[in-house]
């Protein structure tokens, strides 16, 4: 066990955990932060993505030590009202089915438009690759990016 | 309009929807929301009420017009939890914009069929769910009358305002819902013509869509409470062992940990439900204060298991009978498909038989005979397994993911001897079913624990213990003949089939029916490996395999694949053999007929290789055609068309999202995923060694036409999901050249087999 000081969504966190502890589960055990999600604790799945300094980051992967000063935004702080333009690409498309996978998916996606504000389907395709999503919504999570790239333009 | 019987008086109406011993709620607390909003000074889009009005079970009217509907079915992703509740908004006659959806807990009362299971959600609620809705608006009306002293007869509603235009008089829902609550059921009601729908038939976007994007607690794995504990499981390495002990001094040692011992899910004396399937019942059990530092104490385990001498030895008899060399009684995937292929066919049951298969075959100018077959597939929600659960002497709250709430509640009484009334089940949304949750082991486990330690746990499958935990679509085998005669005639079909530890056998599903001679026969295999219902069971391989057989068979006659099959579905129309056909053949024939027309099927325009499909399951009729290239061997899927009858579409765009996401999922599990094993050991356990499809494999496209015919709704969350294999099947096949007759198809693409990379 070990003492950390993290920013998370801009507010300060003090905790005492073992340093292994992966960020997704000091998130949400700890901090009860379950936005962000379990599925498969090996990066394989996409459903724990967070951002690191801006950039899409697996959180069952990152040690609560390699944390230290960086930002870290979840699906939780990506927008005050739930209004981030991917957000709302998201709703106009009604893209859930089940909506486990798709705080990740969203959390990937933001990134990838950051990177790359008028993505091709190839380049969503490769950069979105690493999310699952078990019901089967990726023409609509293409779709939804493509209207968000739209409107951050 | 229809007039219907309630058959309810206001005893079982009027019931406690909220949860017994006032705790846990976990959603999307619209109070909650409000508050958060009113904190940061923003508005909110819909005022809360200052009081409720419970009207019947279903829904509760605030004096302020907005209405909460109780959705009664557990949501997997099928979204009933919207067009459940359109269905009672559509004849309560309120604006959808004046509603709020909640999940209502299990209520045997007031509700039949809490089961998501059989895509038949909205069409057994069809009926009853607009029945709420009327009651609650006969109520309204009965009570605005009586205060205005006009008929009924006079009033007239719509989007919650009951208006008399006689004496230029309105009032909403929320003003006249007190006195509304005090009017008796009525015994009959009308239900409205379809042509005055105004909300069903219309897209309505998902009610859980803002808390989904927002990351708001939804999902059983997202309980949190102060006093809760952390439990995992600890299960056999393969199917056919068993516990024999343990050694947990240095794991009980480590940081977090509170406790760790054996259970006995279900003991031997206990009587099963249906939906009690369970490979391993006495489980290791590790408790403590986090997810990750139970994870770690698991790690640190020292376990013993040995073979069941009873398991292992029925799989050693097995082999033997068939010849194999024999294992260890643990099994192997070679063995199951030698299996199949050879003491199967020999324990066959004839199930149907018209005319007289075996002379036709014996003067058949030319026999056709093809086998196919699949292996054991996983469900893997991407939510593992998990439920919370606060379990007493007295009584059991419980909260969770589970298809089956009415079943694991019985369970669970018979299990801790306690009474049905002393148990409490709520549904948390859950991140997928697929059948996975029908089972709800992981619901009586939690029980059992939380019992054990005196205290709150909620019991967290990992990834890898959900994927080799078991009850897994079966693996089967299937083999067709047909005869042609001297003019390329089909005289006799025989269809042949079985698998580890069901047959897959629908022997009233077309071609019978269409051919004279016909003959079906079914068999099953056991194993140690636990099996249950998986997307559209059975229908989920067979569709694929049968699709697949009647395309070669409509090449070797020199004919067109639709056309081939709108002939055969015209005699079974005109001229039906036998009895019992279990389809419509026009309405069958009807989505061939779209299909084709749709994506310009005979104008051969397409540049790519395409695959047609159709079958009837879970009370629905889909037909798709496939469009792929391969591009460095890779298949890239261009389009999928889709035709569907499944009647009346609730919620058009959400219906589309299910025929699209049923016909990835298909592509997805044909092409890519297999669970494979060795001495009773899965080899894979995680999504590195098991492969589910993803974004870049998906279609680019996916069209997607639901045919109108005023017929009640019938299911759509699994009929997508079986033909879209057969089409894929055929699409390889004028790709490839090759016919592939063993999904997953990707090792077989191309002249050398290859391995699936995930």
């Amino acid at each position: 066990m070990a003492e950390f000081n993290l920013t998370i969504n801009g507010e300060k966190h003090h905790l005492n955990v073992d340093p292994n502890t992966p960020l997704l589960w000091v998130l949400r055990d700890n901090l009860k932060l379950v936005g962000t999600k379990y599925g498969c604790g090996i990066a394989q799945c996409g459903a724990c993505t967070v951002h690191f300094n801006g950039s899409a980051v697996r959180s069952c992967q990152v040690p609560i030590s390699a944390v230290k000063d960086n930002e870290i935004t979840t699906i939780e702080g990506l927008s005050e009202e739930g209004d981030h333009p991917v957000q709302k690409a998201w709703l106009e498309h009604d893209v859930p089915q089940c909506g486990y996978c798709q705080a990740g998916q969203i959390m990937a996606a933001t990134a990838l438009l950051k990177n790359n504000p008028s993505p091709s389907d190839e380049e969503i395709e490769d950069v979105m690759n690493g999310n699952i999503c078990r019901c089967g919504t990726y023409t609509r999570i293409k779709a939804a990016i493509k209207t968000a790239s739209n409107s951050t333009v | 309009m229809s007039k219907v019987k309630t058959g309810m008086g206001r005893r079982s109406f009027i019931k406690n929807v909220s949860l017994a011993g006032g705790g846990l709620i976990i959603g999307f607390n619209w109070l909650a929301c409000k508050r958060a909003a009113e904190e940061s000074g923003k508005e909110m889009a819909l005022e809360m009420p200052d009081e409720w009005f419970e009207i019947n079970g279903y829904l509760k009217i605030g004096d302020n017009g907005v209405v909460t509907i109780y959705s009664p079915n557990p949501e997997i992703g099928q979204n009933v939890k919207t067009s459940m509740p359109m269905l009672v908004a559509e004849e309560l006659d309120v604006d959808w914009k004046n509603v709020i959806v909640e999940q209502a807990p299990l209520n045997t009362d007031i509700f039949t069929r809490q089961l998501a299971g059989g895509s038949q959600s909205i069409r057994q609620g069809w009926e009853p769910l607009r029945m709420a809705g009327a009651t609650a608006r006969q109520m309204l009306l009965t009570a605005a009358a009586s205060q205005w002293e006009v008929p009924v007869s006079e009033l007239f509603v719509e989007n919650g305002i009951i208006t008399h235009t006689g004496s230029d008089r309105s009032i909403g829902f929320g003003e006249i819902a007190r006195a509304a609550a005090q009017v008796e059921v009525p015994e009959e009601v009308e239900l409205k013509d379809n042509s005055d729908f105004k909300i069903i038939g219309t897209s309505r976007k998902n009610v859980d869509a803002k808390g989904i994007i927002t990351g708001k607690p939804l999902f059983g794995i997202d309980i949190n409470r102060d006093d809760m504990l952390i439990a995992m499981i600890v299960q056999p390495p393969a199917f056919g062992m068993e516990l024999k002990s343990m050694d947990a001094a240095k794991a009980k040692e480590m940081s977090g940990i509170t406790d760790i011992f054996t259970i006995d899910t279900y003991p031997e004396d206990m009587e099963r439900e249906w939906s009690d399937v369970a490979a391993f019942s006495k489980l290791v059990v590790v408790v403590g204060e986090s997810t990750w530092q139970v994870m770690q104490a698991k790690k640190a385990l020292n376990v013993d298991w040995d073979l069941n001498p009873e398991l292992t030895k029925q799989i050693q008899i097995l082999e033997k009978s068939a010849g194999l060399a024999e294992g260890g009684g643990l099994e192997n995937s070679d063995t199951h498909y030698s299996l199949m292929a050879q003491l199967g066919p020999n324990k066959s049951e004839t199930v149907r038989k018209d005319g007289e298969p075996a002379a036709a075959f014996r003067n058949a100018a030319r026999v056709i005979e093809r086998s196919y077959t699949c292996p054991f597939l996983a469900h893997n929600c991407m939510e593992p397994m998990n439920f919370f659960a606060n379990v007493t002497n007295d009584k059991a709250e419980l909260l969770g993911p589970i298809q089956t709430p009415e079943y694991a509640e019985k369970s669970v009484s018979k299990r801790l001897g306690l009474d049905l009334e002393k148990i409490d089940i709520q549904m948390t949304r859950m991140g997928g079913g697929f059948g996975r949750r029908l089972y709800g082991n992981f619901l009586v486990e939690a029980a059992v624990i939380s019992h054990k330690m005196g205290a709150p746990i909620k019991l967290v499958y990992t990834r890898e213990d959900d994927m080799t935990n078991g009850v897994y679509r079966p693996a089967y085998h299937v083999t067709y003949r047909a005869a042609l005669d001297g003019n390329n005639n089909l005289t006799a079909f025989h269809v042949n089939a079985g698998g580890m530890t069901e047959s897959p056998l629908f022997a009233n599903r077309f071609p019978a029916g269409a051919v004279d001679n016909y003959l079906a026969e079914s068999w099953t295999i056991e194993s140690n490996i636990s099996t249950g219902a998986f997307r559209a069971p059975r229908s989920n391989f067979i569709a694929g395999a049968e699709q697949s057989f009647l395309d070669e068979l409509a090449e070797e006659m020199g004919q067109d694949p639709i056309q081939f099959r709108l002939d055969m579905l015209k005699r079974a129309q005109n001229d039906p053999v036998g009895e019992n056909n279990d389809y419509d053949a026009a309405r069958y024939a009807g989505v061939l007929e779209v299909v084709r027309d749709k994506a310009g099927w005979d104008n051969g325009s397409s540049t790519s290789s395409r695959g047609v499909a159709a079958y009837y399951c879970h009370n629905s009729y889909v037909a798709q055609i496939l469009d792929m290239n391969l591009k460095d061997n890779e298949p890239v899927i261009d389009k999928v068309t889709c035709a569907v009858d499944c009647g009346i579409v609730v919620n058009p765009d959400a219906a589309k999202n299910m025929v699209e996401g049923g016909t990835i999922d298909g592509i997805g599990h044909a092409l890519y995923s297999e669970l494979t094993f060795k001495d009773g050991a899965t080899q894979q356990s995680n999504f590195d060694s098991y492969r589910l499809i993803r974004h870049r494999e998906a279609p680019k496209k996916i069209d997607v036409h639901f045919i109108e015919n005023g017929i009640d709704p019938t299911g759509l969350g699994e009929p997508p999901f079986p033909p879209v294999q057969g089409a894929l099947a055929n699409a390889l096949y004028k790709a490839t050249g090759k016919r592939i007759y063993k999904q997953p198809f990707y090792p077989e693409i191309g002249t050398e087999s290859r391995e699936i990379k995930t």
